[in-house]
């Protein structure tokens, strides 16, 4: 194996690092504020790249326009199925809270299946296609953009969670409910807030992917797995957790594929994550 | 008294079942006598023990690759490869343990659904395993001495056989020690902890026993369909119906599982019927709502909320008795005034 191959291969690792990371800090955001695990993470990821891609075929606006719109739109389903459903599940057992999102899974995956056909569907020619050549490693543009789109939407969460008012009350809610509730943190503002972000990371890395990856229903499944693991080795909860685990696990992936085979990188993460958890149940990055 | 009324006409309802039914129907019924017996196997561990796993479709999928792969290369009789593949999973389920027992809540089910994917993995790579493409049964001989028809019927005995030994087996935990420790380890870990009860190995129990039933089930799978592969007896889908048709019964009852398949293998017979063909998803929209509904409304399942309702009714009857006689009192008193 030459260093050019390594050298490209641990770069795309981290480009798909980290569009894994912000679907991971979606879910663990969630998580962190209201203990709850959101299995149809994976189906907000398809709803945003739905939206790019039906913004795109219909009105030929670029997926990297319209994203502000598609996360503004999937922050609004974020909120509404916290308003509709969640809430009506807050207090119900752990085993109720994970079927009610399996069922909203598999909900929206029909719904996906009903109003756009299960085909394979994809974006040709949007304005970031091609390759580009930096320091003698060969990265598709799509790639090389959505990564640079994925810390650029990362930081905004970062810096929305430590330097606004709202980010502080959300992670007081997070470290602590009772005593947020009685400093007069409305904690349905906040549930409602994390669903909304947490839907609207999910949506942002959808616009992101769906330059480069096809689109169908069932497109969440290739990446809840992955965005669990991630959210498991940050520790969960943990945003920043997660966007290191991200890459780690987006580098161990495509390493491994190259050692051993593409039909392996997923095993290679998984043996990676079952390993970790042996030592460090918390997760890398969590409290104990 | 009324136990035993409700066993006969149980007992003449499955006798008679059979001959009341078409094939396609006789094979929705063979599918729900499946369900629930994997539903049963789930929940010793999930429902008793409280320990939630996402990943048995790993036991399932492996005894019925155990049971095939012995029938097909080295011309082992099922009825020992059901039993061998129950050894095998119980064996697994060992390592299964090990990995996974030392997490706790969500972390617990996350690591279940990873070494479940990695098993589902191994047999989509396996040569010898038959990769993606799967595996065919082999129908050269027939017949109750190889466990393999032609005709649906004999399958529902079998299924039927089937889901009441794993009951009975079930039944015999809730009754014996073993019940109390896991109930003890669901609801109380650090006290049942503080008396000595050795949690680690208690859960390894519930789950050896649980894998060895699931595997016995996914070897009949395989001898009634008679074709297997990774996406039907190793797939996430599968392991989530396990639960699902437990927690939709009722949790870490003996019936649970059976009430929770009757109603959703129906549901997904149903839907698929009337609606699969079209190709746009409507079942699964129709299926999933079900579920959401079934989780929102009815948290404890359906056996919690007919005991619910039983309940409330017991005690409406109870504050009607007490206002009579409290009437009867009122009346008393003034007949003694006037």
């Amino acid at each position: 194996m030459t260093t050019e191959i390594f050298l490209q291969t641990l770069a795309s690792g981290v480009l798909i690092g980290l569009i894994y990371a912000l679907i991971a800090i979606g879910l663990t955001m969630i998580f962190g504020v209201m203990e709850i695990v959101n299995f149809a993470h994976g189906e907000f990821l398809m709803l945003g790249m739905y939206s790019s891609f039906w913004l795109f075929a219909l009105y030929a606006l670029d997926p990297m326009v319209t994203l502000p719109a598609t996360v503004i739109m999937l922050f609004a389903v974020g909120v509404l199925l916290y308003r509709l459903i969640i809430v009506r599940i807050m207090h119900a057992p752990m085993l109720s809270q994970i079927f009610t999102t399996f069922g909203l899974m598999y909900l929206l995956r029909g719904l996906a299946q009903f109003f756009w056909k299960p085909d394979f569907r994809s974006i040709e020619n949007s304005a970031v296609s091609g390759s580009v050549k930096i320091l003698g490693i060969q990265l598709g543009t799509p790639q090389l953009v959505a990564g640079v789109g994925a810390i650029v939407v990362t930081g905004l969460i970062y810096f929305f969670l430590n330097k606004t008012r709202m980010g502080a009350a959300l992670e007081a809610t997070a470290s602590d409910k009772e005593a947020a509730r009685l400093m007069g943190i409305d904690s349905h503002k906040m549930f409602s807030l994390a669903w909304g972000i947490g839907a609207a990371c999910a949506g942002a890395a959808g616009v992101l992917l769906s330059t480069f990856f096809p689109i169908f229903p069932d497109v969440g499944a290739n990446f809840i797995l992955l965005a669990f693991v991630v959210v498991n080795l940050g520790g969960f909860g943990s945003v920043t957790g997660a966007f290191w685990a991200g890459i780690i696990v987006g580098v161990m992936e495509v390493m491994g594929g190259l050692l051993l085979g593409p039909q392996y990188k997923t095993a290679v993460v998984l043996v990676m994550f079952l390993g970790v958890l042996m030592f460090r149940p918390q997760g890398l990055m969590g409290k104990a | 008294m009324k136990n035993t009324i409700f066993a006969i006409a149980a007992a003449a309802l499955v006798l008679a079942l059979p001959s009341m039914l078409d094939a396609s129907h006789l094979n929705t019924v063979i599918l729900v006598l499946m369900a629930a017996q994997l539903g049963v196997a789930w929940n010793m561990l999930g429902g008793y023990a409280g320990q939630v796993s996402l990943g048995h479709a790993a036991f399932v999928g492996l005894g019925a690759y155990t049971s095939t792969l012995l029938l097909i290369k080295f011309g082992v009789n099922p009825w020992i490869g059901i039993v061998a593949g129950g050894c095998m999973s119980a064996a697994l389920s060992l390592a299964f343990g090990w990995s996974c027992f030392r997490l706790k809540g969500h972390y617990f089910s996350m690591a279940t659904i990873a070494v479940a994917e990695l098993v589902q993995i191994f047999f989509t790579e396996w040569e010898y395993g038959g990769t993606a493409v799967g595996l065919y049964v082999p129908m050269d001989h027939q017949g109750w001495l190889w466990m393999n028809f032609a005709t649906k019927l004999p399958y529902y005995w079998l299924a039927l056989g089937l889901l009441a030994l794993t009951m009975l087996a079930n039944l015999w935990i809730e009754r014996s020690f073993l019940g109390y420790y896991f109930r003890a380890i669901k609801d109380e870990p650090d006290a049942a902890r503080s008396v000595g009860v050795n949690i680690a190995r208690y859960k390894q129990i519930a789950l050896s026993v649980s894998a060895f039933f699931s595997a016995m089930g996914g070897s009949l799978y395989a001898q009634k369909e008679l074709y297997i592969d990774p996406n039907s007896v190793l797939s996430t889908a599968l392991s989530i119906k396990m639960a699902l048709v437990s927690i939709l019964g009722g949790v870490g009852t003996l019936f649970g599982p059976l009430v929770g398949s009757v109603v959703l293998t129906s549901i997904e017979e149903f839907t698929r019927a009337m609606f699969g063909g079209t190709g746009r998803g409507t079942d699964v929209i129709i299926y999933a709502s079900m579920i959401i509904a079934i989780a929102v409304f009815y948290p404890t399942g359906l056996l919690g909320w007919v005991r619910s309702f039983k309940e409330r009714g017991t005690a409406r009857a109870d504050a009607a008795r007490q206002l009579a006689e409290h009437a009867a009192s009122q009346q008393a008193k003034s007949g003694e005034a006037s």
